[in-house]
């Protein structure tokens, strides 16, 4: 027992003191058998940058800005989720300063949502919302109550993740953040060959899987029904969704015409 | 060799839990005299010990401090219904010790039989304090009410409670006038305010009073004038329209408070209010105006709570006239948008650390920083021992150099000897743990996230921090090499959180395996947990 920790701490010691301590060969995997971590190619505003992405697996790995960790991938769960990676964060940052030095205008980086930062009590926050809503001349649509997170579910991805609704104001910046979020799954389910041969398509995979013919967002509203995202008017898809769930369109054919079925049902005297 | 006599009169001036550990420790003797003349307990982890071996060992105790959940149930990393049930205490307590006088709890549920329990089985108890605690409701305080004959600390502080009436204040007896200490100031409802005047008016020797919210600033007068003996005052809802006769008695009031040592409170302030309270500023030590979103007066305090709407030049008079400042805390008014309006930044921080010579801690919430202003802070106030620093963004580099803030934080934990308190945030890699584990020998906490490259950062923290004891990390990419090769370092420390990092289950069942002395719990809400491969990373 012993033993095998000074093994261990000895062995440390060597690879601590190899600057080159290979990653690689120590990555901690979690993954569908026989796919390799793939590497994206990010074209940002003309100059592209390479990252290397750990899609659904824990993969670690050197890239290009040395040791610039990514991947933090959660896992499923009720009240837990962490989402999202950081590192992204960062280099969104350094690339809109880059373009800012290039005299390009950046758009403002969609938010990264994190679940427990900036470590703020939750008391202090509904406070400050409160007192902001009282104190506030003009009607900032930001500050609501301050987030209304949603479980986001895709099939065949193994974790959950959670969205704060309140900090998008449309459709698009919502399906522009989920895209992110879950578009290393289904480059993981397509592998590395596939992607590198798609020119430029790694981005907008989800996209085209969104709006083409593999998957379609969908919500659960307050009456506990199975909804097709992009119906109603973005507040009232906000104050009424409980959660989302990216579906396989054909597990959707099913939903579709039940979902319009409903609109055309609905009683809300504004719509009649 | 003294008599006994005179070594349990030696040992009742320890009153540091460490010292009195350490006595413990000497021989059999002391142990034993030690444990019977041991009058206040401290559990730092409540999963670290069964209450029965407490109660055998130290029979003659009169108060309990109990800590439960981690530091980073806070921020909701910690799933509902994880654990910190005071029950099983409690119920100990009442068989083993019925003369408890003093319970006090951090982050624990208490459910309203536990407090029923509390009030019924201590004929002596005399103080309650739960910080940062839920499961309760106003029925479980009204028991305490009720029973609590000789009560005079109730002090609630940022706690969850489900608040079903405001009427539990009258569960006070008209006999009971012991109070010493009422915080309420967490709770979102009204209480009945009839009985809360009868109840101040009724306790001569009530030093504390922390209202909540709903109680208008119209009524603050009518118990200030009860209650001229405050030391501690927080008012409730700091705003009305202005009216003279208003503002003219809440004057007099706060005038006749000689000893008014700290204000907090100030929620939805109404600034043409705030100069009332200015005659008392002189005497203030300590100034909690983290609800108030205007910018605040220049006031002499020791312990300044503030949100970022002071801003810089706020923060600048602040080092120009609070010279015996101790504590500065700066919370963010907006801490979900991306960029603010208020104009605070890291230049704020280097002004208070350079006007005040007594700064020993900070928590300061802001958007940029650099590893020059850290450098500054660190050489201006080498006496420094808690430092927070929380960039809201995470991963955020020197804003003017956009390099990793590793230097800077540097810099602060090998200039400020005396640390014992870190929380870092911003772009940081492995070099950062290097400088943690060469100077910062007397840092007891560290709190990290977003940080480094490799399981080289916590190698370097946990092998090279001889005084650490709590260790929280979130969203790092540190594994099982750095975790397993500092096994032992472990069993020396009190708590280890990871979350959202790189540890397999394999590594946390072997750790649970080789360290039998070690609490190793996986919290991870997929199914199956048992079912998955070794190598799997665990939530």
């Amino acid at each position: 027992m012993i033993t095998n920790m000074e093994k261990q701490a000895q062995a440390y010691e060597i690879m601590a003191n190899n600057k080159d301590l290979n990653l690689k060969a120590t990555e901690l995997r979690l993954g569908l058998p026989g796919s390799e971590s793939p590497e994206r190619e990010v074209v940002v505003h003309g100059s592209a940058i390479k990252i290397l992405v750990a899609g659904a697996k824990r993969g670690f790995s050197d890239a290009i800005n040395g040791g610039y960790g990514v991947g933090l991938v959660k896992n499923g769960g009720q009240e837990t989720d962490v989402l999202v990676t950081p590192k992204p964060a960062l280099l969104e940052k350094k690339t809109q300063v880059s373009d800012k030095l290039n005299g390009q205008s950046s758009s403002p980086a969609p938010k990264q949502q994190v679940v427990g930062w900036p470590p703020i009590r939750s008391f202090r926050k509904n406070t400050m919302a409160v007192s902001h809503t009282k104190n506030e001349e003009k009607d900032d649509p930001k500050i609501g109550s301050g987030c209304l997170y949603v479980k986001v579910s895709m099939d065949g991805a193994p974790y959950l993740r959670k969205v704060d609704l309140e900090i998008y104001s449309c459709y698009l910046d919502l399906s522009s953040a989920l895209e992110k979020m879950f578009s290393c799954f289904t480059i993981g389910q397509y592998g590395s060959h596939e992607v590198r041969t798609r020119d430029g398509l790694s981005e907008t995979r989800l996209m085209d899987l969104l709006h083409g013919s593999e998957y379609v967002l969908t919500y659960e509203d307050k009456d506990g029904d199975w909804m097709l995202v992009g119906d109603v008017p973005w507040d009232m898809f906000i104050a009424s969704c409980k959660r989302l769930r990216i579906m396989k369109s054909s597990d959707a054919i099913g939903l579709a015409p039940r979902a319009r079925e409903k609109s055309r049902n609905c009683t809300e005297p504004n719509n009649e | 060799m003294f008599p006994e006599e005179v070594l349990e009169h030696v040992f009742s001036f320890l009153t540091s839990h460490t010292d009195r550990n350490s006595v413990s420790l000497v021989c059999k003797t002391w142990y034993e005299m030690e444990r019977w003349c041991r009058k206040r307990v401290f559990i730092g982890n409540c999963y670290a010990v069964n209450p029965k071996v407490i109660i055998k060992r130290f029979p003659e105790v009169k108060g309990v401090e109990l800590k439960g959940k981690p530091h980073f149930a806070d921020f909701n990393l910690v799933p509902e219904g994880w654990g910190g049930f005071v029950w099983p205490w409690v119920v100990e307590f009442a068989k083993g010790y019925p003369w408890l006088e003093e319970i006090r709890l951090k982050r624990m549920v208490v459910s309203d039989e536990c407090l029923e329990i509390v009030a019924k089985s201590f004929s002596k108890f005399r103080v309650l304090v739960l910080e940062s605690c839920d499961g309760f409701s106003t029925d479980g305080l009204a028991s305490i009410a009720s029973h609590c004959r000789n009560l005079r600390v109730l002090d609630l502080r940022e706690c969850e409670v489900e608040e079903l009436s405001g009427h539990w204040l009258s569960h006070f007896p008209d006999s009971f006038t012991s109070l010493e200490v009422l915080n309420i100031a967490c709770l979102g409802s009204e209480v009945s305010f009839s009985a809360l005047e009868r109840l101040v008016a009724r306790s001569p020797k009530l030093k504390t009073l922390r209202l909540n919210r709903t109680v208008p600033l119209e009524k603050l007068s009518t118990l200030l004038q009860r209650a001229p003996q405050l030391i501690d005052f927080g008012t409730g809802s700091y705003s009305a329209e202005i009216r003279s006769d208003v503002y003219s008695s809440l004057k007099d009031a706060f005038s006749s408070c000689k000893n008014l040592k700290s204000l907090s409170g100030f929620w939805d302030v109404t600034p043409a209010y705030l100069p009332v309270v200015h005659s008392v500023c002189s005497q203030l030590t300590s100034l909690n105006l983290s609800y108030a979103s205007t910018q605040s007066p220049e006031l002499t305090k020791i312990r300044l709570v503030v949100l970022d709407c002071i801003e810089d030049t706020g923060l600048n008079t602040v080092s120009m006239t609070c010279k015996d400042l101790r504590e500065l805390v700066v919370f963010p008014s907006e801490p979900f948008v991306g960029d603010a309006e208020v104009q605070l930044t890291e230049q704020g921080l280097v002004s208070v650390s350079q006007g005040c010579s007594k700064l020993q801690s900070v928590l300061y919430f802001c958007r940029q920083m650099s590893n020059s202003a850290l450098i500054s802070i660190s050489k201006n106030r080498p006496n420094l021992t808690c430092f927070r620093l929380c960039i809201i963004e995470p991963t955020v580099p020197d804003y003017l150099t956009l390099e990793p803030l590793d230097v800077g934080f540097g810099s602060i934990v090998e200039n400020c000897k005396q640390l014992t308190r870190l929380s870092m945030s911003g772009l940081l890699t492995d070099r950062v743990f290097e400088y943690i584990g060469t100077h910062a020998k007397n840092l007891d906490m560290l709190s990290i996230a977003f940080a480094g490259d490799s399981d080289l950062g916590l190698h370097h923290v946990l092998s090279g921090c001889d005084s650490l004891r709590k260790l929280e990390i979130r969203d790092c990419p540190f594994g099982d090499k750095a975790l397993l090769a500092n096994a032992s370092k472990l069993e020396k420390m009190r708590s280890l959180w990871m979350s959202s990092c790189l540890v397999s289950f394999g590594a946390c069942k072997l750790l649970g395996q080789k360290m039998p002395g070690l609490n190793v719990e996986v919290i991870d809400e997929r199914e199956n947990l048992n079912s998955l491969p070794e190598y799997a990373p665990v939530e």
